[in-house]
């Protein structure tokens, strides 16, 4: 077996050093009846690496990836060019297989990476200090809700109807065990709907609320500014959360920390990650100084060595499970931290120009690409300002137009009805999200598509 | 007060003698500056198209002031993440005997299936008749773990392994409430991982200790007295965190279950028993299983890692969403909109999507490779390699449980019989000068000055025996209260760091060399 | 002024009067043991302590550790400085190092906490 260097006479040799007949004797203190003979049946035995290479082709060869149809799937996960040498760089064994650096001195690669990852992070977001990652963007959402409660000693929030529905199910899921109280809403398809919704938001804030966790960009794609959401939730001691699903927008759009948002949290997929079927992800939070103490997650910090040479470590790690245990500001151990460092290096590569550069072009398509299908007949626009996703309210159900596209090898979009079952109102709505991935070709056939379908 | 304080500031000094090059480097050990020394705000390394010209439909939110990002050109890049990575250990490189992390070899098959496109370059909320394949993939991998774990039911989707602890402990809330029973306290042992109890209390339980009897286990009289109407469940590490199977965890799981609770089992250590003991036939409720840790995904740094749940058949019901079921040749995902049908007592969704894709393509390469026999050959070598490093080591090393048999995957050492004033730190840091990293240190918390060395199967014999000299020649220095290992590591990138200097004033991201000046005058 | 000290390593200094505020800190063994503290989680003036119940944190780089408080009352006064400077806590534990300021409202709680050559004597033991 190609992963066991030990061979017989090796085993034979160390059972002898153990003092064990055979190696049955180390496991003795497993029950009798819970010890197995021999293989478990049922499965098969061990395979070469071609037969499990040609097993698992096959299985991927079933699925339709994005780079073989025209593709413009979007709310939470986006497809963008990552260059080659990110993923090289990750796949380099001392990052690719190093442990999490709790011995810094052979770690600074990793510790050194994180630091940059949370200055970018915060940067980008336009506060004064991010973590070292979390498990992805909705977890990241619920963990900011936990952590306003921590400060404002409140339970609760109020959840914005533009809050991708996965997350708020995440948060829903969660409040019920932590008896926060959550106000939430759906979207609506009709003109002006996310300003509805900041009008719901700016009533509900009152003495008791912790926070109000709003999505910018929304699901339904669109921009929004947080300036008077914020005002108002300081005047009344609560936090602003605002949650990022698509960073490229912040080369183009005012950050949430610019806006007055204490706490941003977000999926930092889109920067270097790749879609993976939904994971793993990149969580990304970051919070204003005097907060960080309440934060959760890993912190590197900057700090000497014995010499006086400058290195990094974990620090503030008190906040953290494997010293606070019960006290912990979370349960979170593991952080995300290879797709921290992916995003750390394409970011780098990027750079302002670039993310600028990328942003201008992801806007750029997605306004052409908009006005182009909004011609189809049967087709409108929902309106509102946007970035590189919109919505589009479509004269049929949606789900079973994607489907027909999907048979012609079209990946046309999310379907409203996919991610509201149940909520009629939105069935005919479709998500279309447009990045530097997506050419005029792409546009046209979509376009003629969908009159097709709706034909 | 009642926690033991270690040093945490490093001594300084040691080295002045030694040559200094100009540049600071060593040859092959290379400095390398922070990106933001390194790059510019006006440098890229992408060449990106130009974006057509439109009317801005942004409402006015553009983008006025700079944000501060730094770029290097692609040559740059690859140079300061290629320096940067020389400054870290991993498997590759070296033995990493960290105790209760399980850093096996990561197989590179792995890597290339999770790259290939169908896997990695699919949308999660694509159509389910487009992604059949990915579905068909997460289904296999549970059901391995179904049957390697002798349970009936599986949660693919918590992210890692606290989250899987997390996903246990709502579904045995949910199961309680479904009954209408408002349990609210959770037991725990002394030598739990720390994310346990932290995940108990995450989830609204109030957490109390089980102490261990002398032999390290769970003490089963102890824990039989404190169960009661009040006890929603208890969460056991097995192999617990000593390295030391939990003999009476048949008789725990019925004191529990007789009590009316349920039994969580932390599953980080799980490769001591791949293969041989189906921890279902042992009267567990859930376990969580690290894809990172057992089936060698790669731990990359801190994750990302994965953690499905195996359920019994009480707790099946309570498993999140979404899920995969397979229905003839199709697969289907149980998902909000289906699950009222037959899943009606699901706690719902606790992840946005599916769960860790990337990792379950590369867990999956792992079983298939391994196969029911290779996986039993796993635990047998991990077992016997550590048993091997308790004997090797037990003449020179304190090893507080030897005496009552063998180990599992891992060897569990003291500080017992150090010189004054040198400590499991010293001993750590002279390891990675002899090129080792660290076993883990200080966990678990029973034990004083605690060292636990776990090899994992794909260490060589010759590689044991190097690590079993240089730990017994390490140990022996901090017999002997030799002065040079309290400076160790002195051949490393850097000494020992002062962590209180960092955690007492924190610097946690850069700050242009001029907007530090500011703030300090 | 007179000292007391309780099992859980803080002390507790009164003025005199019975009426009088007391002060709480945590003992030289205690900051021996803790090592190097980073930050100090004080109650804020206006808070009210429960004798034998957290009322402050201390922590180093690997540990954290509540105090408890040695007796009830409302806080008058926390220990602004040990923001800036934690190693107070180390440098000068039962002096500027202080925590709180704590008003006494039964001098009565003092009973059963040691002075300090009993609490010497129970720190040998350990």
């Amino acid at each position: 077996m190609r992963y066991l260097p030990l061979t017989d006479a090796d085993r034979a040799d160390m059972l002898a050093v153990v003092g064990a007949q055979t190696i049955d004797d180390l496991f003795v203190d497993v029950p009798e009846h819970a010890r197995l003979d021999g293989p478990i049946e049922g499965l098969p035995m061990h395979a070469s690496e071609l037969a499990v290479e040609r097993k698992l082709s096959r299985m991927a060869g079933r699925n339709l990836a994005a780079g073989d149809a025209p593709f413009f799937l979007g709310c939470g996960a986006y497809r963008h060019h990552v260059p080659a040498s990110v993923d090289h760089l990750i796949q380099r064994g001392e990052f690719l297989t190093s442990y999490t650096p709790y011995q810094p001195e052979i770690a600074q690669g990793t510790v050194q990476a994180l630091f940059e990852f949370q200055t970018q992070v915060a940067r980008l977001y336009g506060c004064d200090v991010a973590n070292a990652s979390m498990y992805d963007g909705s977890t990241a959402c619920w963990e900011a809700i936990v952590m306003a409660r921590r400060i404002t000693r409140r339970g609760r929030a109020v959840l914005s109807a533009g809050l991708h529905p996965h997350y708020v199910s995440v948060c829903t899921t969660m409040a019920r065990f932590t008896g926060d109280v959550l106000d939430t809403a759906v979207p609506e398809l009709t003109e002006g709907a996310p300003g509805d919704d900041m009008a719901r938001l700016l009533a509900a804030v009152d003495g008791d609320v912790s926070c109000v966790v709003v999505q910018n960009p929304n699901i339904l794609g669109h921009v929004a500014d947080l300036s008077e959401l914020a005002a108002r939730c300081h005047a009344k001691g609560a936090l602003l959360i605002a949650v990022v699903t698509e960073p490229v927008a912040l080369g183009a759009i005012r950050s949430p920390g610019e806006m007055g948002a204490d706490i941003v949290v977000g999926e930092g997929q889109s920067i270097g990650v790749g879609l993976n079927f939904g994971g793993p992800y990149v969580g990304l939070f970051a919070t204003r100084d005097k907060y960080v103490r309440q934060m959760p997650g890993r912190l590197a910090g900057e700090t000497v060595d014995a010499d006086g040479k400058r290195g990094f470590v974990l620090t503030l790690s008190t906040r953290e499970q494997h010293i606070r245990r019960e006290k912990a500001t979370s349960n979170i151990c593991t952080n995300s931290g290879l797709c921290a460092l992916a995003f750390t290096i394409h970011m780098s590569l990027l750079g302002e120009r670039g993310l600028r550069d990328l942003a201008a072009l992801n806007h750029a398509n997605a306004v052409q690409a908009a006005d182009r299908l909004a011609k189809v007949p049967g087709v409108e626009l929902i309106s509102g300002p946007f970035f590189n996703e919109f919505t589009l309210k479509l004269s049929k159900e949606a789900r079973p137009v994607i489907r027909a596209l999907a048979d012609d090898g079209i990946l046309g979009g999310v379907s409203l009805g996919r991610l509201y079952p149940g909520v009629d109102a939105l069935a005919n709505g479709l998500v279309v999200a447009v990045t530097e991935t997506v050419d005029e070709d792409d546009v046209t056939e979509l376009a003629d598509a969908l009159e097709e379908a709706l034909r | 007060m009642n926690r033991e304080g270690r040093v945490t500031r490093p001594e300084t000094g040691g080295t002045d003698s030694e040559f200094k090059t100009f540049t600071g480097n060593r040859a092959l050990m290379l400095e390398e500056a922070l990106l933001f020394e390194v790059g510019g705000t006006d440098r890229t390394g992408v060449d990106i198209s130009p974006a057509p010209k439109v009317a801005s439909r942004l409402g006015g939110l553009e983008r006025a002031a700079p944000i501060g990002l730094y770029g290097l050109s692609e040559p740059e890049a690859v140079r300061h993440y290629t320096r940067l990575s020389r400054q870290n250990y991993g498997i590759d490189l070296g033995f990493f005997p960290l105790g209760s992390c399980t850093m096996k070899h990561n197989p590179r098959l792995n890597e290339k299936m999770a790259r290939l496109p169908g896997f990695a370059d699919i949308h999660p909320l694509q159509p389910v008749e487009t992604v059949q394949g990915a579905f068909a993939l997460i289904y296999e991998l549970g059901e391995w773990l179904k049957t390697l774990t002798g349970m009936p039911a599986v949660a693919m989707s918590p992210k890692a392994g606290a989250h899987g602890e997390l996903c246990g402990l709502l579904a045995i809330r949910s199961a309680l409430e479904a009954r209408g029973d408002a349990r609210q306290v959770v037991l725990v042992p002394e030598s739990a991982h720390g994310t346990n109890p932290a995940t108990a209390a995450f989830c609204g339980y109030a957490v109390e200790n089980i102490p261990a009897d002398a032999e390290g286990r769970v003490d089963l009289e102890a824990l039989k007295a404190r169960l009661g109407p009040d006890v929603a469940g208890v969460m056991i590490t097995n192999p617990n965190t000593c390295g030391l199977f939990e003999r009476d965890m048949s008789a725990i799981s019925d004191a529990v279950h007789a009590a009316g609770g349920l039994v969580y089992c932390d599953g980080a250590n799980f490769n001591a028993i791949v293969g041989r003991v189906r921890p279902g036939d042992l009267g567990i409720d859930a376990m969580h299983i690290n894809l990172h840790k057992t089936f060698s995904t790669p731990h990359g740094g801190g994750g990302p890692g994965s953690g499905p749940v195996v359920f019994s058949a009480a707790l099946a019901p309570f498993a999140p969403l979404p899920f995969v079921e397979k229905d003839g040749a199709n697969y289907h995902l149980v998902e909000e909109e289906t699950a009222g049908e037959h899943h009606a007592g699901t706690f719902g969704r606790m992840v946005a999507f599916h769960g860790q894709m990337g990792m379950f393509s590369r867990a999956l390469a792992y079983i298939l490779s391994h196969g029911a026999d290779g996986l039993r050959q796993v635990s047998e070598d991990a077992v016997l390699n550590a048993n091997y490093i308790l004997r090797s080591l037990e003449d020179v090393l304190d090893a507080p449980f030897a005496g009552t048999g063998p180990c599992m995957h891992e060897a569990l050492f003291s500080d017992d019989g150090f010189a004054e004033g040198f400590t499991t730190l010293d001993v750590a840091k002279g390891l990675i000068d002899e090129g080792f990293h660290p076993m883990t240190m200080y966990f678990p918390l029973v034990v004083h000055g605690a060292m636990l060395v776990e090899p994992t199967e794909t260490e060589s014999r010759r590689a044991i025996d190097q690590f079993v000299g240089a730990l017994r020649s390490v140990a022996e220095r901090a017999r002997a209260g030799d002065p040079v290992l309290k400076a160790a590591p002195v051949f490393a990138p850097r000494r020992r760091l002062d962590e209180t200097g960092a955690a007492r004033k924190p610097v946690l991201v850069w700050r242009e060399p001029e907007v530090v000046a500011e703030a300090a005058e | 002024m007179a000292f007391y000290f309780t099992r859980d390593h803080e002390w507790i200094s009164i003025d005199g009067a019975e009426d009088s505020t007391a002060t709480v800190g945590i003992t030289d063994y205690a900051q021996a043991q803790l090592g190097d503290v980073v930050f100090v989680e004080v109650p804020p003036a206006g808070t009210t302590v429960d004798k034998g119940k957290e009322a402050a944190v201390v922590e180093s780089v690997k540990a954290a550790s509540d105090v408890y408080a040695p007796v009830s009352g409302e806080v008058v006064e926390a220990n602004a400085a040990l923001e800036a400077d934690p190693s107070l806590v180390n440098t000068a534990p039962e002096t500027d190092g202080w925590f709180f300021k704590v008003k006494l409202s039964d001098a009565g709680q003092l009973d059963g906490l040691m002075d300090a050559d009993s609490y010497k004597v129970y720190c040998e033991g350990l």
